[in-house]
């Protein structure tokens, strides 16, 4: 990978409009049944907008953000080899139905280790009042060409606490 | 259920849960989050990359692991931040030759394991464990009592 782009940043194209049916979708997706996920009146009453986004919902937002850097031909990442190694989000607000949001990705880090290409990505997603709503960070691989690897280490390369992920 | 601060102490433990994953649970995933990378779906591509089989997408498992601390707290908005590394694969298996579905059990558990009583906040510490093994490391939740 091109280390020239650290420190380089990559906007959202255009925004991102929350819809009430994509929450309810996502909500099912990952199993999260509370009424305040997909009943409009129920989260209502509970005191917000619209229905409420579960918290990883951001990933989505993130993720369309994500594919401008990753695909960006110039940054030299082997994308057909990329798992996941970590992923954290600091929560300013919950994201509800009706939010427009803005999405700016940085890349804090490039490094190599043991033939691993290792990036880190700090997403700074923002509502349309411009105030922060969620801070989201990743540390993405793409795993090293398995000439030198014996089958049986697929799956247990990484030991737990490892910085090396393997999930995607 | 909602977590009241009263209740609260350090080594109080979440409610677990299992949750069952197979192809059909990704492909949901994979039309909700946006993430159609062809590991989570396509078991010759994810072959051709080395891997020992279709995996579940570590998105997926980070939102099911919170699952434990969100159905307690019942409003998403005493969730400060969550992270978590992503240690091992969830292999999921699709067996040949049967209409059944087949797939994984992702077994998740939280315990918390700091009260900072001054700012009102706990932090939950979550494990997710497939297959025996662990498949989230430092998987950490602090939230607002």
């Amino acid at each position: 990978m091109d280390a020239s782009f650290v420190g380089r940043r990559f906007p959202l194209p255009g925004s991102y409009a929350v819809g009430v049916e994509k929450i309810r979708e996502f909500a099912d997706a990952v199993g999260e049944t509370a009424p305040i996920h997909h009943d409009r009146a129920a989260a209502r009453a509970a005191g917000f907008a619209d229905v409420v986004a579960p918290p990883t919902f951001s990933f989505a937002v993130i993720n369309r953000t994500q594919e401008v850097v990753l695909f960006d031909p110039e940054l030299g990442l082997d994308y057909s080899r990329v798992v996941h190694g970590d992923q954290s989000f600091s929560y300013h607000r919950p994201i509800v139905a009706g939010d427009e949001l803005t999405c700016v990705m940085e890349i804090e880090q490039i490094r190599n280790v043991a033939g691993n290409d290792m990036i880190t990505l700090r997403a700074d997603i923002t509502g349309a009042d411009g105030e922060p709503v969620v801070t989201g960070r990743a540390m993405l691989v793409s795993r090293a060409a398995e000439t030198s690897e014996r089958p049986e280490d697929h799956g247990s390369r990484e030991p737990a606490g490892s910085t090396t992920g393997s999930s995607g | 259920m909602s977590a009241a601060a009263a209740e609260v102490s350090v080594g109080t433990e979440l409610p677990p849960l299992t949750v069952h994953v197979d192809r059909e649970t990704l492909v949901r995933y994979a039309g909700a989050s946006g993430d159609f990378n062809p590991i989570h779906w396509n078991p010759a591509f994810a072959a051709s990359v080395g891997l020992p089989g279709v995996i579940a997408h570590g998105m997926f498992t980070m939102a099911t692991a919170i699952r434990v601390v969100t159905d307690w707290l019942g409003d998403p908005s005493r969730l400060i931040d969550y992270g978590v590394r992503f240690t091992r694969p969830v292999v999921v298996t699709d067996a040949a030759g049967s209409l059944d579905h087949d797939g994984a059990d992702i077994e998740i558990t939280g315990k918390v394991g700091a009260i900072d009583p001054a700012a009102g906040t706990a932090r939950v510490d979550l494990t997710a464990t497939f297959d025996g093994q662990t498949v989230l490391g430092k998987a950490r939740a602090t939230v607002r009592l």
